[in-house]
């Protein structure tokens, strides 16, 4: 069981999508586990032949525990497979087999199973004279309720934003950035694409964050062990709210390497995931730095708390028309407020100055962001 | 508020008497040895003395013919109380109590009344074998024009007679043989007790004993051993076996889902099945399991002490019946 986020400790199988004997790549989704943010797909780490499925629907497993055997190259997933014991076999409660023909249910438990939608097919029953009674619809109703998935996430947000607090010392610095040029030439580009590849603005925000940040690479990558260890790219964690309530921050990875298009088509299909509970192990483990933008929502000014084990966390504000002196003259501009939370054990604030120095430098040359 | 008093049931029926005697001189019991024997179950013993041979009279030993007497003195503008010794033997005044008692107000189109009293002794316990000893009010319970009452604590045994009394149409008083030696506290200060509505005798929640008369002691006590082990039962005490009193029965399987009756009487067209009916009736979907009974074995009631305590319920057959129903 992979750790699919700061404080995760354990995961609850939900299903496999491969079995015994396939040929799997590495990166390839091969399960779904239910964590405290949603269902995520975890991609296998090893190439291989699925040699055993050990976990099974419904378990619980520590993260770390085993969860499958893959034979790798030159071995025989067969003898790899035969050389583990089975899982000992489910054993009854001791309750009878279930009866032939017709389920005995009393009338009282049928109309609290229809008030709780329970499917008395599924239902054990323990009553008297084997029947199914109301204690038993309650029980199997208790049993087929998810877990509070909302409450879930408020805890892991909790236990991750105040590790952050307590343990990184946050330092914040804010520019005010000219995006006019970057927005007029955006919707050049997009009056000139079918509607299906416009881009957005938030797209090219994430391209320049990641731009910027190949001068600064000591905000990108994590603090672990008393020490920074840097990124293997750069990931960016998109701040995604979620319709219910809480939120994620699934990896978009190796952002500066991206075209825009495939940029933007890969934040599209995050976002769909995201908001439908979807996400890959990957994204979930992956983030070098969170971009967080607050700007549709009216908002000026972002202060970001850093996810950790991350280092910096920018946040950018809506853009609004305001008056802007360029040679001598004051014209009409977009602005945007960018911030930059970022972590002192790891960065000093001139650093994170030279960091948005460089987003502004990006912003004013869209064209070798495309 | 002169606090309370240790009595036994047949003195709580002696004071209902004689209160009932005191306050109303329409009011005269009759009967086999209700005078000078003072009753052949004592409940009369001392009235003959206090009130005089008119209003305390000894009769021949026909039912019919001091039942017939009663229901014409009550015509008349009387209130008898007849005593008849056990309901085994109403069955010689079944003529009477049917065809004349509840029914005479129906066949005269309501111009006459029939306000009388009808005790009897009911139920086994006391080893008097096959002729004294049956439960036979459910048949009573079964004639429209009669009000049944089945008196099984000690401030009803005191209080149902005079408010039976009022009742311009015939009441039946159901008293259980067994109950008679039973002591209780009471309130010193008789208070007026209803005959309309049965009453939850315990509260629970996991199962509804509903039953009467002699029944009622061993339900309760079938009741406190189930608590130990954490079943709470519900006791319900009909008190009227007619009308019955649906609707607190109804309302504590609406609460507890499971229903068991506990009836002396046979199961067999009797009111055990009465009650199972209406239940179907009226909270059928409100089930958890079946409604279950544990009644007199379908046999006459046998002399000998162990068959006889075979032949009715028990408390321990009550616990196991309720177990079986709450699993």
């Amino acid at each position: 069981m992979p750790s699919l986020g700061a404080d995760m400790e354990d995961g609850s199988f939900i299903e496999w999508h491969a079995e015994p004997g396939q040929s799997v790549a590495r990166g390839q989704a091969i399960c779904v586990v239910e964590t405290q943010k949603g269902a995520v797909e975890v991609e296998i780490w090893e190439a291989g032949v699925l040699a055993k499925l050990i976990a099974s629907p419904g378990q619980k497993i520590p993260v770390g525990q085993v969860m499958a055997l893959v034979a790798t190259a030159g071995e025989d997933w067969k003898a790899i497979a035969a050389a583990v014991p089975p899982p000992p076999a489910v054993t009854g409660s001791g309750a009878p087999p279930p009866p032939s023909g017709r389920v005995k249910v009393s009338p009282a438990a049928r109309r609290r199973a229809e008030e709780l939608g329970v499917d008395l097919a599924a239902v054990q029953p323990s009553g008297a004279h084997g029947a199914i009674s109301i204690a038993d619809v309650e029980l199997a109703a208790a049993a087929k309720k998810p877990p509070d998935r909302q409450a879930g996430m408020r805890d892991a947000i909790a236990a991750a934003m105040s590790r952050s607090k307590r343990e990184i010392p946050h330092y914040y610095l804010a520019s005010e950035i000219n995006v006019e040029r970057a927005m007029a030439w955006l919707e050049k580009h997009n009056a000139a694409v079918p509607i299906g590849e416009r881009v957005l603005f938030a797209a090219l925000q994430l391209k320049a964050v990641a731009c910027a940040l190949r001068e600064t690479p000591e905000l990108n990558g994590f603090y672990q062990g008393g020490a920074f260890r840097p990124g293997t790219g750069m990931h960016l964690g998109v701040a995604v709210s979620l319709r219910g309530g809480g939120l994620v921050a699934p990896a978009l990875h190796d952002v500066d390497k991206q075209s825009l298009a495939d940029l933007m088509t890969g934040l599209k299909d995050l976002l769909r995931r995201a908001r439908s509970g979807q996400v890959r192990s990957s994204e979930m483990a992956d983030p070098t730095i969170t971009v967080t933008n607050l700007g549709d929502l009216g908002v000026d000014t972002v202060f970001g708390v850093i996810y950790p084990p991350q280092v910096a966390l920018v946040g950018i504000g809506r853009s609004t028309v305001k008056p802007w002196v360029t040679d001598g003259a004051i014209v009409p501009a977009r602005i945007v407020q960018a911030t930059l939370s970022a972590d002192h054990r790891v960065s000093d604030g001139m650093r994170g100055a030279r960091f948005l120095v460089e987003l502004d430098r990006l912003f004013q040359q869209p064209e070798s962001l495309a | 508020m002169s606090g309370t008093v240790r009595i036994n049931y047949r003195e709580a029926l002696r004071q209902g008497l004689r209160e009932a005697l005191l306050r109303d001189d329409r009011v005269f019991l009759m009967g086999e040895d209700v005078g000078r024997y003072g009753g052949s179950y004592a409940v009369s013993k001392g009235l003959l003395e206090e009130f005089g041979e008119d209003r305390i009279r000894d009769t021949p030993l026909s039912e019919s013919a001091f039942v017939g007497a009663g229901i014409g003195a009550a015509l008349n503008g009387m209130r008898p109380i007849v005593e008849v010794m056990t309901v085994n033997f109403s069955l010689l005044a079944l003529d009477q109590i049917m065809n004349n008692a509840a029914t005479l107000r129906h066949m005269s189109g309501g111009q006459v009344n029939v306000p009388i009293v009808i005790r009897m002794t009911t139920g086994a316990g006391r080893q008097l074998a096959a002729q004294h000893s049956h439960s036979l009010e459910g048949w009573y319970a079964h004639i429209p024009g009669l009000r049944i009452v089945t008196p099984a604590t000690h401030e009803d045994a005191r209080g149902m007679l005079f408010t039976a009394l009022q009742d311009p149409d015939p009441v039946l008083i159901f008293e259980h043989a067994s109950l008679l030696n039973v002591e209780g506290e009471i309130a010193a200060d008789p208070q007026p007790v209803d005959i309309d509505y049965a009453a939850v005798r315990r509260q629970g929640t996991d199962l509804s004993l509903i039953t009467y008369g002699g029944s009622l002691i061993k339900s309760l006590q079938a009741a406190a051993k189930l608590a130990e082990d954490g079943l709470s039962c519900e006791v319900i005490d009909l008190r009227s076996l007619r009308p019955l009193d649906d609707a607190t029965f109804i309302a504590s399987i609406a609460k507890t889902h499971r229903a068991l009756i506990v009836d002396e009487a046979w199961k067999s067209g009797g009111l055990s099945a009465e009650i199972s009916a209406r239940i179907m009736e009226q909270a059928f979907y409100e089930l958890d399991a079946p409604v279950c009974r544990v009644c007199g074995a379908e046999v006459p009631v046998p002399y000998a002490k162990h068959l006889e305590d075979a032949a009715i319920p028990q408390v321990d057959g009550i616990v196991a019946a309720a177990r079986n129903l709450v699993k």
